[in-house]
């Protein structure tokens, strides 16, 4: 039995020939990783979240809290914040990973994929993708908005680049924790509460905003070990920017670059195939 | 394996928690038609289609599309296959164009060829003015003509079309309808399902009927068609009388069976009007006396009872009394005898 002759001779029909070959998965990728980016583009709330939201919270940051907060060990507030404010849009725009997913599923589209004979992972690889094109975009505008309002980094331009990747890694193995969220969420709207319960305290409570000395002792603690902290006091080193974490004796604050990447590492190896998982699950019946 | 057959379903069967979707379910489509899958609101119809679509995997059975198992093979079934779902699976926040060109690209067709296609698509159903607009403004007619489309994009030999038509207004459905009949002329091979008996008398070669996620009748649109015209007469007379049956026998188009009692006489009849006047008229002058008459009006088991040639029962199950009752009140006149009330 031969299908390909049968359809042919059946029918008197020819599939055209495939252009793509052996990269038919990253043509696939590449496919709904531009589909995702017009999704974000006609989306005027996923859209402000990487562009309006970087630009106002730093401007807004710097000048309302830059002269109540003081840095342990000295230096301007503008330098100090940067990599936390990078790191708090970042990481919270990971939840348009969740409701993405979460509104794929919900609408009825994800079936249409599964019937085409596409490989079927690029739904979540593509998804990824342009969540970490468009935090590219968002780590820019910090960049750009930070340098107009005074922050200068002292060091040089390849230590610059290694701060900026080591946020867009943590904030990359998030999104796949986001991704997790969204498949196993009932609807966009409660994949969205992920970001406002979980996300939005997580940076918080790091020294992201503020130094951690002026925290209670238990909240410090917390604090210390909050892989945010890491993340954030490891782009600050980077950047050659005041670091007071710098002072504080748990271990992930004494190596935060070392910790950052322990905890992308950890989160991404364990949160990717779990989101692979519930995917499949997910759309099995 | 018989070659010439492009869908075969093979006792499928499906359950979803305690719900038996399919509980064995055998069809099959020869290449180049249109085999049209009737049933009302929770027979199995989508479940089959899932299943034949590789959406969802059989609980039994075996089911192919082109020869290739669904089961084993579900990558090779999805080169095959273009599938328009109930809910039009489109992505609202991209053009028509893009919707188009993405579903191409997924299949591997390459971006040129994709755009190509998808522009020819476009034309032919009528969506060229829309196709640089996002799809979350268009109408529900506009919405299914777009995934029609997308189903087409690959020039799939297998088509599966779920309930094309459900929801859309008489104008859009007569422009979907002629859309499908183009692709019979192409040689392409479809299965459709539809609640509706006159859009299964429009489109399909052959119609199956299923109910409780069993097929309960088979036949041409004729044959379902013929058997729905029949009506069912019943009189009741004061006491028995010789002379009835003779009486009515001109007007009914069976045999007239009399009850026990002899006071009840049934038959089938075609459902004209004034045939109840008739019948009290012939009977009146005949000099016999009428307690009751009553024409009743075509229902689903009607239709399901004549298919099967009154062999329901034995064919596992049958159909509930509870479900005909509902099934009588119904299936309405003249404009598409469509199946609903069945299941709630």
């Amino acid at each position: 039995m031969t299908t390909a002759t049968l359809t042919r001779s059946a029918a008197g029909f020819d599939r055209p020939q495939s252009s793509v070959g052996v990269f038919g998965p990253l043509s696939d990728i590449w496919a709904m990783t531009r589909r995702n980016l017009v999704h974000i583009s006609r989306e005027p709330m996923q859209l402000s979240d990487v562009t309006l939201q970087p630009l106002l919270f730093t401007v807004l940051f710097v000048y309302i809290f830059g002269g109540a907060i003081p840095i342990p060990g000295g230096g301007s507030y503008v330098n100090f914040l940067l990599a936390g404010i990078l790191a708090l849009n970042l990481v919270t725009s990971t939840m348009g990973t969740a409701v993405g997913l979460s509104t794929d599923l919900h609408e009825g589209m994800i079936d249409r994929f599964r019937t085409l004979p596409m490989w079927r992972s690029a739904v979540l690889v593509g998804r990824s993708m342009a969540d970490l094109l468009t935090s590219l975009l968002c780590a820019l505008i910090v960049a750009v908005t930070g340098l107009v309002i005074g922050w200068r980094p002292g060091a040089n331009y390849i230590s610059i680049v290694g701060g900026f990747a080591l946020v867009l890694f943590f904030a990359y193995s998030v999104s796949w924790v986001s991704a997790c969220v969204g498949m196993n969420s009932k609807s966009p709207e409660s994949a969205a509460s992920f970001g406002f319960i979980v996300l939005f305290p997580m940076t918080f409570v790091s020294n992201a905003m503020v130094p951690t000395q002026h925290m209670p002792g238990w909240l410090q603690a917390i604090a210390n070990w909050n892989p945010v902290s890491a993340v954030v006091a490891g782009s600050r080193v980077l950047w050659g920017n005041p670091n007071p974490s710098g002072t504080i004796h748990a271990w992930p604050m004494q190596h935060p670059v070392e910790a950052a990447l322990i905890w992308s590492v950890g989160i991404l190896a364990l949160a990717a195939p779990l989101a692979a998982h519930y995917f499949k699950r997910r759309t099995t019946e | 394996m018989r070659p010439e057959l492009m869908i075969e379903a093979e006792g499928l069967t499906k359950r979803y928690g305690k719900t038996v979707a399919l509980a064995g379910v055998d069809f099959s489509v020869p290449a180049g038609t249109i085999l049209g899958l009737l049933g009302p609101n929770g027979a199995g119809k989508t479940t089959a289609v899932r299943i034949l679509t590789t959406l969802a995997l059989p609980d039994g059975g075996r089911g192919t599309v082109a020869g290739i198992d669904v089961v084993s093979h579900p990558g090779e079934v999805r080169r095959h296959i273009g599938v328009a779902a109930q809910d039009a699976t489109l992505d609202h926040l991209l053009t028509g164009r893009q919707n188009l060109v993405m579903i191409g690209e997924l299949s591997d067709m390459g971006r040129a060829a994709s755009r190509e296609r998808a522009a020819q698509l476009l034309a032919q159903f009528e969506l060229t003015d829309a196709a640089d607009r996002v799809v979350k403004g268009y109408s529900g007619g506009m919405r299914r003509r777009l995934d029609l489309a997308g189903s087409l994009m690959t020039r799939p030999p297998v088509l599966f079309l779920d309930e094309p038509t459900t929801g859309l207004d008489p104008t859009s459905r007569q422009r979907v309808w002629e859309a499908i009949r183009e692709l019979i002329g192409e040689g392409v091979t479809v299965l459709l399902t539809t609640q509706y008996l006159e859009e299964a008398d429009a489109l399909a070669n052959r119609i199956v009927v299923v109910d409780h996620g069993r097929v309960i009748a088979e036949g041409t649109p004729l044959e379902l068609k013929e058997a729905s015209r029949s009506a069912h007469l019943e009189v009741t007379l004061a006491q028995p009388h010789p002379d009835a049956v003779g009486a009515i026998a001109p007007l009914v188009s069976g045999r007239v069976s009399v009850g026990d009692d002899g006071r009840r006489l049934s038959a089938a009849v075609d459902a004209s009007t004034g045939l109840a006047t008739a019948v009290v008229r012939a009977l009146d002058a005949s000099g016999v006396l009428v307690d009751n008459i009553e024409v009743r009006q075509p229902s689903l088991d009607d239709v399901f009872f004549s298919l099967t040639g009154g062999h329901i029962e034995e064919e596992g199950g049958g159909i509930d009394p509870g479900d005909a009752n509902a099934a009588r009140s119904a299936v309405d006149g003249d404009s598409g005898h469509k199946l609903e009330g069945v299941r709630s």
